[in-house]
């Protein structure tokens, strides 16, 4: 009995397997055919029942809120899918802010200051992807550890001030429109980033590695992949891009704070996951991740418009979150349960086994 | 096997059901509340007010609310409270966005960062929306009028004379604050501890430490402080949540009428603690006064009584009429001190 329905994750089979459906019907049982659909049906329901919602003001609030977890989405999605976490980009987000700001109140020429924060980015990464790959330590583990001390430093630096000089051409930038279209110039980052790690993780060599670490590392080993160095440049891309999150948070906001963006990891992660990206790795994409991040900051959006509490969006969006992967390992209890009454399959050495 | 097979099916069939259940009610509860509060744009004739909190379910802004309904309730504008769950200037600026979009007459802010909110609230104000700023003002440039509870010196002060008075004006004393980059408390500390230095020379401030308006991490603050300095005389909380912490720490420490409490704290948080003897007294104003007067200021502002210059009056109800200070400050009183003798008079 169990060994049925283990099976079809050892194995990683199932995309073999669901071929024998139509296209139509692929799409339609895909995670993220469901969540864009979901996200369509609430802007729509959204426009329709909350005031002040159809504007287009709504969408550029949402937008620039959402800006640094589309991002810092982008390359959490690769180390999930690789069966990997990492908790720390919060804290990356908030020490690069310090870093911008300490740097800028010493009158570092804002560019050069650009690019040291984002070296202190690819450093936080490279010290989690060194821990995780070289020393073997799960980054579950690592990254709550360094959750802790890229905060501290992060606080440590800049203690109990604000540092809230910018430049007026960067802060401006930050928030600037792209003509009167109301979509936030910063969009065109994401857009360029997005594209990058679209190809990287669904068109390269190095994209099906990550898939197939996720899948199973032994296997993936086997065939010519190397899963260390895999990591490592998941680990490095993400604090380069956490860093950036960080950089723009400092600008839109115009304060550099330690404690900036505190918990956003948790906003990352669970946009990730309704996303359609498997916990266990192996499994994602960006388009889908992309539609849960949005879900997610339209729901909060809508409802903060309809005067409903924090608290209460809080509770929907968790509800929402459980529900999505709920419904997709139901979902992958019926396939393999479909699939193993239409053909039984040998698969594992024996009963007893699993 | 057979029997196996149907439970796991059916199973998984509830699951499913149950949880497609979970996401439409999630949808449909937003429809609920978006529907229910449709109707509610400018009823009456006063001004509609939104009040922003630092957080909600904090029982400060919770009393400073109620005075703000109070005060909207008299003058029939239409009252409203949001905030986010956690103190963060990011969160609050997304809830300002959201009354910008809502086109309210009135933003009541008590700021969590001075400058991080700015840009949101000078875009309210581009959209005709007011924004008086209470109990944590912003940077002068970002609001209309500030509602200050009491002034800096007089709330260092008071602090000062308490603790002062009930060590004997002798030993060590520390600070629990709130989070560390809190406006307010760190502009109190400043002068309380000028006022250390001036005129009590025989008071050793120790440590300031921050609980950061958590009351579990005061409380660990409060230990931690009585365990690195065993002659400690006096613990100093300018924060509601901290003194309510430390005071409940010492009620049932071997500390308890050795080592004073004083500070900021609401009657009803601290009347217990003063019923057995761990505090002496402490001080604060009326938050729903606060609330109260910042919510009359706001309809001032709407109907164009006053615009926030220097000089201008206005009536605040029950509370009689105040006059606009320098930089758009206007300022609620003296701190009021609660002991044993008066402290059944109060109840918020």
């Amino acid at each position: 009995m169990s060994a049925t329905t283990t099976s079809t994750r050892t194995t990683g089979l199932r995309p073999i397997a669901e071929y024998d459906r139509p296209l139509w019907q692929r799409l339609l049982l895909t995670r993220e055919t469901a969540i864009i659909a979901l996200f369509v049906i609430v802007v729509v329901a959204a426009a329709v029942i909350v005031p002040n919602f159809g504007s287009k003001i709504t969408m550029t609030y949402l937008l620039l809120d959402m800006f640094p977890v589309l991002i810092i989405a982008l390359p959490m999605t690769a180390i999930i899918v690789t069966g990997e976490i990492d908790l720390s980009v919060a804290s990356v987000v908030g020490l690069s802010s310090v870093l911008t700001g300490v740097l800028t109140q010493a009158g570092v020429p804002f560019g050069l200051t650009i690019v040291l924060a984002i070296i202190a980015g690819v450093l936080c990464g490279a010290v989690n992807g060194f821990l995780v790959t070289v020393v073997g330590l799960p980054s579950l583990a690592v990254t709550i550890g360094t959750l802790a001390l890229y905060r501290g430093l992060a606080v440590g630096l800049l203690g109990t001030t604000a540092v809230t000089d910018f430049p007026a051409f960067w802060t401006d930038l930050a928030k600037e429109k792209i003509g009167s279209t109301g979509i936030p110039v910063v969009v065109i980052l994401f857009i360029v980033l997005l594209a990058a790690f679209a190809i990287l993780l669904h068109f390269t060599r190095f994209g099906r590695g990550v898939f197939a670490i996720g899948l199973s590392p032994e296997a993936a080993r086997f065939s010519g992949v190397d899963v260390g160095r895999t990591k490592l440049i998941l680990f490095v891309l993400s604090g380069a891009v956490a860093a950036l999150g960080g950089i723009y948070y400092t600008l839109r906001y115009g304060s550099a704070r330690g404690d900036n963006a505190t918990g956003m990891e948790m906003q990352v992660i669970a946009a990730v996951l309704l996303g359609g990206v498997s916990i266990f790795g192996g499994r994602g994409a960006l388009h889908g991740v992309v539609a849960g991040v949005l879900l997610i900051g339209v729901l909060g959006s809508a409802l903060r418009l309809a005067n409903v509490t924090s608290d209460v969006i809080n509770i929907i969006t968790g509800v929402l979150l459980i529900a999505a992967v709920v419904s997709s390992s139901v979902l992958a209890a019926i396939r393999s349960r479909r699939k193993s009454t239409r053909k039984p399959r040998l698969v594992g050495t024996g009963p007893g086994n699993a | 096997m057979w029997f196996q097979k149907n439970t796991k099916k059916a199973g998984a069939i509830i699951a499913l059901a149950a949880s497609a259940a979970l996401v439409l009610s999630g949808c449909s509860s937003s429809g609920d509340s978006g529907s229910g509060d449709a109707g509610s744009g400018d009823s009456g004739s006063g001004a509609s007010v939104t009040f922003l909190p630092k957080n909600l379910g904090n029982p400060y802004f919770d009393t400073s609310s109620k005075g703000g309904e109070a005060a909207v309730e008299e003058f029939g504008g239409t009252f409203n409270e949001v905030g986010p769950a956690e103190a963060t200037p990011d969160a609050q600026v997304s809830f300002i966005n959201t009354a910008t979009q809502q086109g309210v007459d009135a933003l009541a802010v008590s700021a969590n960062d001075p400058q991080a909110i700015c840009d949101a609230l000078n875009e309210a104000r581009d959209n005709d929306v007011k924004v008086v700023t209470f109990d944590s003002d912003t940077n002068t440039d970002c609001r209309d009028l500030f509602i200050n509870q009491a002034d800096a010196a007089g709330i260092a002060q008071v602090q000062v004379d308490m603790i002062t008075e009930q060590i004997g004006d002798k030993g060590q004393i520390a600070i629990l604050s709130a989070a560390a980059n809190a406006t307010n408390q760190n502009a109190w500390i400043d002068l309380m501890k000028e006022e250390l230095e001036a005129n009590h020379p025989d008071v050793e401030l120790v440590e300031v430490v921050y609980g950061d308006d958590d009351d579990q991490t005061s409380f660990d603050k409060t230990a931690a402080l009585l365990q690195t300095y065993p002659e400690l005389k006096g613990i100093v909380s300018p924060t509601t949540v901290g003194i309510a912490a430390a005071a409940r720490y010492l009620s049932t420490s071997d500390a308890k009428g050795e080592v004073a409490v004083t500070g900021l704290g609401t009657p009803n948080q601290m009347r217990e603690y003063v019923e057995d003897g761990t505090v002496t007294e402490f001080a604060l104003w009326n938050p729903e006064e606060l609330g109260y007067l910042t919510a009359y200021a706001a309809n001032a502002l709407v109907a164009g009584d006053i615009t926030g210059a220097e000089g201008d009056t206005f009536e605040a109800g029950d509370l009689g009429e105040y006059e606009v200070g320098a930089d758009g400050v206007v300022l609620l009183g003296d701190p009021f001190r609660f002991n044993a003798e008066n402290i059944d008079d109060f109840d918020f």
